[in-house]
C-alpha cells in the first residue's frame, strides 16, 4: 500500500472523491497541506481574497451543482472567517466540507498563536464536525465527512486538521474507503407506503389546493416530478425564496413566490386553501406570517427529508418522512395507476377562476419611474429580457434580492442562488464565482446593492486572477433599502443609519481591479448598456444602475396577521 | 411536563458537547444530565430531564437523532420505567438530633456511610421526588450540603435500549 503524509492524505482523498476546486487561502497551520497541494494537479486551489467568500464560493459551486464544495483554510482568523459563510450553508442545508487547520496537537488548549477552538465556534452551524486526532484517520474521516454532507439533510461539515497530523516525514498507509455507513447515522430515503396513499387520497378529494415547495426540491433534484405531479392534478404551484426554479417561472400554473414577500395570488391561494401539499419547505416566519392565524382551512400534507421539519413550526395533518424524489415517485405511481378523477373536478376548475382573478388584481403592479428615473423592478425586468430568462442569477440581500426574486422568471432548478435562510449579505459576487467555476461559459449575473456588494469586494481581485466574467447588476439606491424601508413603514420615516454618503466610484474601482465599469442613470440608455456589458462574454463588467432610492417592496406580509393581510402599495392593504 | 429522556450515543471526544449544545442552542432546557460508558466501551448511556409539552419533546427528540452522534433516542415517560437518583446529603448531627436523622434516614431506606462527632454523611437513592421528600423531612438548618447525581433511567420489562 502507497505511504502518505497527512497532507498528501488529505488532497489525495479530495481528489478521489472526485473534487475539482477547493477554495481556500494559505496560513502557517496549513502550510504542510499547501505543500501537498503545489506537489499534484487534480485538485486544483483556488485563492481568494478573505476566507468568507471562499465559503460562498464553495457553496455557489455546491448550488448550482449539488456537489459538495470545499473550503481549505488556516486556523484562528482564517477558520474564524468562514464561520458566516458556514452559517449560511447551514440554514440553506448546502453541502460543505470546511478544512481548517489546527495548532499542532501538543499547543491545543495553550492559546497558542493563531489558535482557535474552531469545533466549538462552529458547533451550531455544522450538520457535524471532525477533529483529526492521528494522520493514519484522514482517510476515512474525509470519506465520512463527504457522505454527512450530501446526504439526508444536506448541510456543512468542517474538519479541523492540528498541524502535526500533516507532517511530511511521518507517513502512513492510504486507502480511501469505497464505502462509508455509520450505525447512528442513517437518512431516511423512501417514505411510509401508508402516508403516501392516505396523502393521494386526500390530494384527489381537494377542492382548494395548493403545492408550496421548497429547497428541498431543487436540492433533492425532484424538479421534474414537481412538475410532473402539478400537470397531473391540474394543482397550483407556489416556491418559497429557496424552492424558485423547481417549478417553472413562466408557466401558467404557477403562482409565484409566497410569504413575506410573495405575490398577492400566492399568499391569497395559501390562505384559502383546503389542502396544502408542502415538498421540501420547512414553514418558516418568513412564509407562516403569525402561526396562529396560517391557512384556518387547510389540511396539511408535509414531505421532508428531515422529520426536525415536519410538524415544527405548523402540525401537519398527514407527516410523510422521505427524500422528496423516491416520495413523489411513488405519489405519481399510485395516481396513475388509480387514474386521476377528482371528485371534485368543477371545484378545481372554480379555484383557478379565482387565482387567475387574483393574479389580475395586483400581478406585481408597481408604479412607473418618474420621467428620466428608473424603478428597480424594470430594471430587473429588463435583464429578463435581455438574458433571454436564460442566465444564472445570484444575489445579495434586501430589496434588490426580492425584487431578483419576483421580477426574474427562473424555469429551472439551481438557476437562481441566494441566501434565504441567514440572508447574508456578501454572499452574492463569492457564490456567482463559484458558480461559473462549476459551469464556465454561462452568463452569470450577481444582482447586488451598493451596500452588499461592498461586503466582499475584495473578490473583484480573485475574479481577475482566475478570468471569471461575472455580470454584476448594482441597483444603486443609495440606501440600505430594506432596512429604510421597514423605517418609513414602521419608525415613522425615521432613516437610522440606512444611507450611505461617500460611496466609492464603482467604475474606477472596478477599473482599478482590472475589470469594466458602466455608470447607468439614463433609462433610456438600461437596454443598450446593458446588452453591450453581457455581449463582454470575456470580461467582467459592473453595472452601476442608479434607481428611485424611495421604491419599496410589494406585497408584504403585513406582522401579526395571516397570509391574507399584505400591503400592496405604500398606500393599500388588503 | 417533566420527562425523562434516554439517549444511546457514540462514545466519542465532543459528542456530549454537541448534545448540551443543542439544548442551549434551541432553548431547551436541561434540569439533570447523567452519562457514562455502558458494557460496551464504545458507547455512552446518557439520561436528560426536562419539561415541556408534547410538542416541544417531540421537537427535542427529534433534534437529539439528528445528532449525528447520537443512535437511539427514548422518551422514557412514555411507558413504564424506573428512574433512580443518587444523593450525598451531609447534615448537622448533635444531642438528640443525632438519633432523629438516624430514624429518618431509616424511614427512607438512607445510608449513614460517614460519620464525625457533629456531622453524618447520608447516601440515598431513589425517584427524585423520594429524594425531594428526605430534604424536606430533614430540618432545614440541619443541612450542610446536597450532592445529587441527577435521574437514571431505564424501561421496565422486556424492552431495551440498544442497537
Amino acid at each position: 500500500m502507497e505511504l502518505l503524509s497527512g497532507g498528501e492524505m488529505l488532497i489525495r482523498a479530495l481528489a478521489d472523491e472526485g473534487v475539482e476546486y477547493v477554495f481556500g487561502y494559505p496560513g502557517g497551520a496549513v502550510l504542510h497541506i499547501y505543500d501537498a497541494i503545489f506537489q499534484q494537479d487534480k485538485v486544483k486551489h483556488i485563492l481568494v481574497r478573505h476566507e468568507q467568500a471562499a465559503g460562498h464560493m464553495a457553496d455557489g459551486y455546491a448550488r448550482s451543482t449539488g456537489q459538495p464544495g470545499v473550503v481549505l483554510v488556516t486556523s484562528g482568523p482564517g477558520a474564524t472567517n468562514t464561520v458566516t459563510a458556514i452559517a449560511t450553508a447551514y440554514m440553506d442545508s448546502i453541502p460543505m466540507v470546511i478544512i481548517s487547520g489546527q495548532v499542532a496537537t501538543h499547543l491545543i488548549g495553550d492559546d497558542a498563536f493563531q489558535e482557535t477552538d474552531m469545533i466549538g465556534v462552529s458547533r451550531p452551524i455544522v450538520k457535524h464536525s471532525f477533529q483529526i486526532r492521528h494522520a493514519s484517520e484522514i482517510p476515512a474521516v474525509v470519506k465520512k465527512a463527504f457522505y454527512i454532507a450530501a446526504t439526508g439533510r444536506p448541510g456543512p461539515v468542517v474538519i479541523d486538521i492540528p498541524k502535526d497530523c500533516t507532517l511530511p516525514a511521518d507517513k502512513f498507509p492510504y486507502e480511501y474507503p469505497a464505502k462509508m455507513k455509520l450505525r447512528s447515522y442513517s437518512p431516511p430515503a423512501r417514505g411510509h407506503a401508508g402516508q403516501i396513499k392516505k396523502a393521494v387520497d386526500e390530494l384527489v378529494l381537494a377542492k382548494r389546493p395548493v403545492i408550496y415547495s421548497g429547497g428541498g426540491v431543487v436540492q433533492g433534484n425532484a424538479s421534474p416530478l414537481l412538475i410532473e405531479l402539478a400537470r397531473l392534478l391540474n394543482f397550483p404551484v407556489t416556491n418559497t425564496l429557496m424552492g424558485l426554479g423547481a417549478f417553472p417561472g413562466s408557466d401558467h400554473q404557477f403562482l409565484g413566490m409566497l410569504g413575506m414577500h410573495g405575490t398577492y395570488e400566492a399568499n391569497m391561494a395559501m390562505h384559502h386553501s383546503d389542502l396544502i401539499l408542502a415538498i421540501g419547505a420547512r414553514f418558516d416566519d418568513r412564509i407562516t406570517n403569525n402561526v396562529k392565524k396560517f391557512c384556518p382551512n387547510a389540511k396539511i400534507i408535509h414531505i421532508d427529508v428531515d422529520p426536525a421539519s415536519i410538524s415544527k413550526t405548523i402540525i401537519a395533518d398527514i407527516p410523510i418522512v422521505g427524500a422528496v424524489e423516491p416520495v413523489l415517485t411513488e405519489m405519481l405511481a399510485i395516481l396513475k395507476q388509480q387514474g386521476v378523477n377528482h371528485p371534485n373536478a368543477e371545484a378545481i376548475t372554480a379555484w383557478w377562476k379565482q387565482i387567475h382573478e387574483w393574479r389580475a388584481y395586483h400581478g406585481l403592479r408597481y408604479a412607473p419611474a418618474a420621467p428620466g428615473e428608473m424603478k428597480p423592478q424594470q430594471v430587473v425586468e429588463m435583464l429578463y429580457k435581455v438574458t433571454g430568462g436564460k442566465a444564472i442569477i445570484t444575489s445579495d440581500v434586501g430589496q434588490h434580492q426580492m425584487f431578483a426574486a419576483l421580477y426574474y422568471k427562473y424555469d429551472r432548478p439551481r438557476q437562481w442562488i441566494n441566501s434565504g435562510g441567514l440572508g447574508t449579505m456578501g454572499f452574492g459576487l463569492p457564490a456567482a464565482m463559484g458558480c461559473l467555476f462549476a459551469h464556465p461559459g454561462e452568463q452569470v449575473v450577481c444582482i447586488t446593492g451598493e451596500a452588499s456588494i461592498q461586503m466582499n469586494i475584495q473578490e473583484l481581485s480573485t475574479c481577475l486572477q482566475y478570468d471569471l466574467p461575472v455580470k454584476i447588476l448594482c441597483l444603486n439606491n443609495r440606501s440600505l433599502g430594506m432596512v429604510k424601508q421597514w423605517q418609513d413603514m414602521q419608525y415613522e420615516g425615521r432613516h437610522s443609519h440606512s444611507y450611505m454618503e461617500s460611496l466609492p466610484d464603482f467604475v474606477k474601482l472596478v477599473e482599478a481591479y482590472g475589470h469594466v465599469g458602466m455608470k447607468i442613470t439614463d433609462p433610456s440608455q438600461l437596454e443598450s448598456k446593458m446588452r453591450e456589458a453581457l455581449a463582454m462574454k470575456d470580461r467582467l463588467v459592473f453595472m452601476d444602475v442608479y434607481v428611485d432610492p424611495a421604491e419599496h417592496v410589494y406585497p408584504m406580509l403585513i406582522a401579526g396577521g395571516n397570509m391574507r393581510d399584505m400591503w400592496l402599495s405604500k398606500t393599500e392593504r388588503t | 411536563m417533566r420527562r425523562i429522556i434516554s439517549v444511546l450515543m457514540e462514545n466519542e471526544p465532543g459528542a456530549l458537547s454537541r448534545l448540551v449544545g443543542l439544548f442551549s442552542q434551541r432553548g431547551y432546557n436541561i434540569e439533570s444530565l447523567t452519562v457514562a460508558a455502558t458494557d460496551d466501551p464504545t458507547l455512552s448511556r446518557l439520561t436528560l430531564t426536562t419539561e415541556g409539552d408534547e410538542q416541544k419533546i417531540e421537537q427535542v427528540t427529534k433534534q437529539l437523532n439528528k445528532l449525528i452522534e447520537v443512535v437511539k433516542v427514548v422518551d422514557l415517560t412514555e411507558g413504564a420505567h424506573i428512574e433512580r437518583e443518587l444523593m450525598l446529603i451531609k447534615v448537622k448531627a448533635t444531642g438528640a438530633q443525632r438519633a432523629e436523622i438516624k430514624r429518618t434516614a431509616d424511614i427512607f431506606r438512607g445510608q449513614i456511610v460517614d460519620v464525625t462527632p457533629s456531622v453524618y454523611t447520608i447516601q440515598l437513592t431513589g425517584a427524585s421526588d423520594k429524594l425531594d421528600a428526605f430534604i424536606l423531612a430533614l430540618s432545614e438548618t440541619a443541612i450542610l450540603e446536597v450532592v445529587r447525581t441527577g435521574v437514571s433511567g431505564i424501561a421496565r420489562g422486556e424492552k431495551v435500549l440498544s442497537i
